[in-house]
């Protein structure tokens, strides 16, 4: 009887001992509200990866420990959580976010609270922050290699820029209708359609878009259409009988996850454009979905890219910490920039001095099971750009961390801060 | 013996060399599809379709099922029995298919593969074949297809193929230089007659260079088809309009009857929506395990047993929480709206937060082209259904017992009580009857938007819309309040764009209900006071 006290005494010492040891990283991302279809697969990918790091024997002779908040998909929520997380926690780091109106809320309180966010997910650029890594892709690593691709391979001459009415879709295709102008195309060449979010009645745009698409040039669309809206706009491209061969659709916001809701027999031929697809075949790729299904035990489930930037990302900052020897903020933020990983699609992603990461750029066709058919891809890895060099007030400025500690230093006027 | 042996080798080699220069275009093309190089596989489909060779129309169709498959330099068709032909010969070929790999297809591959089966099955024994054959030539503009074509127009017997071989033809000399002006005129009034957006894109594209007499006609003839699609595209979004009403209708009609009716803000509606759609699609996941044979018919299956889920939770809902709070709208509103955040967060705990898939049926799959205007099938059913639903429930609320007592509660629930109307379990009956409604509005939603557990958020403020819009407790309100919604919002849309649209309707309406703070349709009498 003394001996099983004493037993459970010197467990429980060893546990409070084992909490005090642990590393503690924040994942933030909504579990609930209308982002969680997105969001929560993102959360189960940390807790994945945050195990095999312990299973590795942790980070700087530490147990890693994961602590999840749940936002809610709920913009001004965000900001509390994250104070939640750095002050009430302590974490390390943060890995969360998905829209860019989350991250624009979260900002202040990591630059007061001088933490680390990852944000993995494609974003519209225009932004670099001493406090923030985007592991997702930057403009320049989505959106215009695409529009390169469809003008180059399809060769189309008249583009549909469609897209939900928030700040990604109204800031990329002010970028891309920059660029496409740059490249000669006429403003009567180029629609621009924006929607609500949850837009669910696409009779009338579609039958534009057809209309726009029959005056015999060849047509594109380039959809930065977001979330639950995706499904009716497929479903209603799919009923009137808008083929790939005719109008092919090219999106950035539709991945492996959202097809899974869909027939997508319809589909075959449109595009996407990511930077990873589940389907490229590498070792290293089919090493982490297998992991992925075993942790996730189900065989159906499927990965996509800002999966992959989340694993990025982690094994950066894992490197970053263990490089600088410690968690603290200020000596990650600065051992971190030249940081270099394998990503998942056999190349190896380093961290740059505007915190943007090399990623390659990869368009792919949907298949009838819901996978992509990559039918193009970057010869080398492309540098993420924090500022557009196609807009009028960002082209002149450029960020870095390392030797100016800037993320918007003006090269013309030579100063920091626009 | 050895003089006639060298005569023999002398002769096979002859054999040969000249086997190996009269080899076709068929055979030469055949080693462009292992370079794994879409141009190079875009040549060969052209250079195989060109050859005539008897086997071209099996490889181009294996090439378009990913069904030609290459690997040590040679090409295969699997046919249809899984057995591998040497595409050269069309002998069956003894290798395994493991070295071997389908030969990859991109949209611009898919493009060429439609070329060139339309040129290839222009004289198809299958009339649908040479209809599909047709469309695709009138696409491609291949002027290759000429001489088929008018072997194809001479032997048809079927005048809609014709028809449409036709205008193929006509596409083509349209815009060709060097064909005689008098077939060009003639292609203009072929194109003038088919007077699509093709046809306008068609002729106002014509080269610069054309006789003046053929771009005056064109240019006539372009104005008319203008003319006319101008008249049909208003048409096209009344339809547009209709049927977003009718979404709308569904959406709303439930709860026409339980705020409508009865007066309760019922903020979890939405989820009783999503109730019915995630129904539908359990339904669809237990018949494609257990009876795939019944998928056809899957959503009438669905049709009842959502109406009976979602009618038992509104039950279970009113006997729980809300007969707590008759007479008190906002606690009613607060607590249906906390039930509805639970009822989502249930099902996403359940189903997961992804999107479900939930198919089509084949019949509401497609489109029917009228005139210049196409109506999607699914579109058509919802059009149908909502109406439906909507003359059942009228009939239910004029001649069942029932309706009688519903509207006796819903006039003066006193005096109904003293008539010896047990007014509690009409209560219930009649949220049960809303709750199911919307399940199966449900069921009908989820062909045309998300099965996810944010379904029915969507339509919440929309549906709230209508009733209040048409006049609180009137079915009749309900019809053409959607209705004048839906149809204002796609007559406006065109101009104003989606987001703007919107807004300007929402100003509309508020303007409206200031005025007239019932709705269209105001009820009279004392239920109004009460």
């Amino acid at each position: 009887m003394a001996l099983t006290a004493a037993a459970l005494v010197s467990s429980a010492t060893a546990q409070a001992a084992k909490a005090e040891e642990t590393i503690k990283v924040g994942v933030l991302h909504s579990l609930s509200g209308t982002m969680a279809i997105s969001e929560t697969t993102l959360k189960d990918v940390m807790l994945m990866l945050v195990a095999e790091q312990n299973k590795k024997g942790g980070l700087l002779g530490k147990k890693l420990e994961a602590v999840v908040v749940d936002p809610a998909s709920n913009w001004p929520l965000f900001a509390e959580k994250a104070r939640e997380l750095i002050s009430q926690h302590k974490v390390s780091a943060v890995f969360g976010a998905w829209t860019s109106v989350s991250r624009k809320s979260v900002l202040p309180v990591f630059k007061e609270l001088n933490s680390i966010l990852f944000y993995p997910v494609q974003y519209e650029g225009e932004e670099s922050e001493r406090n923030v890594f985007y592991t997702g892709a930057a403009p320049n690593q989505q959106a215009i290699p695409a529009v390169d691709y469809l003008a180059k391979e399809e060769k189309v001459e008249r583009w549909v820029l469609a897209g939900t009415d928030y700040v990604y879709p109204r800031t990329t295709n002010k970028i891309l209708e920059a660029y496409l102008k740059s490249k000669g195309v006429k403003t009567e060449d180029i629609m621009i359609s924006y929607t609500p979010f949850g837009h669910s009645d696409w009779q009338t745009i579609v039958a534009d878009i057809k209309k726009f698409g029959s005056a015999g040039k060849k047509t594109a669309v380039v959809s930065t259409i977001n979330g639950d809206a995706n499904v009716p706009f497929y479903k209603e491209l799919a009923n009137q009988g808008v083929k790939a061969t005719d109008i092919p659709v090219v999106a950035f916001s539709v991945g492996e996850e959202e097809l899974a809701g869909i027939d997508t027999k319809p589909l075959v031929g449109h595009l996407a454009a990511w930077n990873y697809f589940q389907s490229v075949e590498t070792p290293e790729n089919k090493a982490f979905i297998e992991k992925w299904k075993d942790f996730t035990k189900n065989a159906k489930r499927v990965t996509n890219d800002p999966m992959e930037a989340h694993v990025v990302g982690f094994n950066m900052w894992v490197k970053a910490v263990e490089k600088a020897g410690t968690t603290d903020p200020d000596k990650v933020i600065d051992t971190i920039i030249g940081v270099q990983v394998p990503n998942l699609t056999g190349g190896v992603s380093e961290m740059l001095p505007n915190h943007h990461i090399t990623k390659p750029v990869l368009i792919g066709e949907i298949k009838d099971d819901g996978q992509f058919d990559t039918v193009w891809q970057t010869d080398g890895l492309v540098p993420g750009e924090a500022w557009s060099k196609h807009l009028e007030g960002s082209k002149d400025l450029i960020a870095d961390w390392k030797t100016l500690k800037c993320g918007n230093y003006n090269t013309v006027t030579k100063k920091c801060g626009a | 013996m050895i003089r006639l042996y060298i005569l023999l080798r002398v002769f096979v080699l002859l054999v040969g060399m000249t086997g190996v220069a009269l080899a076709g275009e068929y055979e030469d093309a055949l080693p462009k599809f292992t370079t794994g190089n879409y141009s190079d596989t875009e040549e060969a489909i052209g250079a195989v379709a060109a050859s005539r060779h008897p086997l071209s129309l099996a490889l181009i169709e294996a090439l378009q099922d990913g069904r030609l498959l290459a690997g040590m330099g040679q090409v295969f068709i699997r046919d249809a029995a899984g057995d591998l032909l040497n595409a050269e010969t069309g002998q069956p070929h003894g290798a395994t298919s493991r070295d071997l790999k389908p030969i990859r297809v991109n949209n611009r591959i898919r493009r060429a593969i439609e070329a060139a089966l339309g040129g290839l099955t222009l004289l198809s024994t299958n009339a649908g074949t040479r209809m599909e054959a047709a469309r695709a030539v009138f696409r491609s503009r291949d002027a290759a297809a000429l001489p088929t074509l008018a072997h194809a127009i001479a032997q048809e017997s079927d005048p809609t193929v014709r028809q449409a071989l036709q205008q193929a033809r006509a596409a083509i000399l349209v815009g060709k230089a060097d064909a005689s002006p008098g077939d060009r005129l003639e292609a203009v009034e072929t194109l003038r007659v088919r007077g699509d957006q093709d046809a306008l894109a068609l002729l106002s594209n014509l080269p610069a260079d054309s006789v003046p007499e053929l771009t005056e006609s064109a240019r006539k003839a372009a104005d008319g088809i203008r003319s006319r699609l101008a008249f049909w595209n208003v048409l096209q979004n009344v339809w547009y309009g209709v049927s977003l009403g009718s979404v709308l209708l569904l959406a709303a009609i439930g709860l026409a009857i339980t705020f409508g009716t009865m007066g309760v803000i019922n903020m979890a509606h939405g989820e009783m929506v999503m109730l019915g759609a995630y129904t539908t699609f359990v339904v669809q996941e237990l018949i494609r395990t257990y009876v795939p044979g019944l998928f056809e018919i899957s959503l009438f299956i669905a049709l009842p047993l959502a109406f009976l889920i979602a009618g038992a939770v509104g039950i279970f809902i009113e006997r729980t929480i809300i007969r707590f709070l008759y007479g008190r709208p906002l606690e009613t509103l607060l607590a249906t709206w906390g039930l509805s955040l639970i009822l989502q967060q249930g099902v996403r705990t359940i189903f997961g937060p992804t999107n479900r898939e939930v198919s089509t049926p084949v019949w509401m799959s497609g489109a029917l082209d009228i005139g210049a205007m196409s109506l999607t099938y699914n579109r058509i059913a919802i059009v149908v259904f909502a109406f439906s639903v909507f003359a059942i429930l009228l009939l239910v609320l004029r001649y069942t017992s029932l309706g009688l007592y519903m509207r006796a509660v819903t006039q003066n629930r006193r005096m109904a009580g003293s008539m010896g109307i047990r007014t509690n379990r009409i209560d219930a009956l009649a949220f049960g009857l809303g709750s199911g409604v919307a399940g199966i509005a449900g069921v009908a939603l989820s062909q045309i938007d998300n099965v996810s557990p944010n379904l029915g958020q969507g339509y919440i403020i929309d549906s709230f819309m209508v009733v209040v819009f048409g006049g609180v407790g009137n079915l009749w309100g309900t019809l053409v309040g959607s209705m004048t919604l839906g149809i204002a919002n796609k007559l406006l849309e065109p101009y104003a764009g989606a987001v703007l649209g919107k807004i300007a309707l929402l100003i509309a309406i508020i303007l409206f209900i200031q005025r007239r703070p019932r709705g269209l349709f105001a009820l009279r009498g004392r239920a109004v006071e009460a």
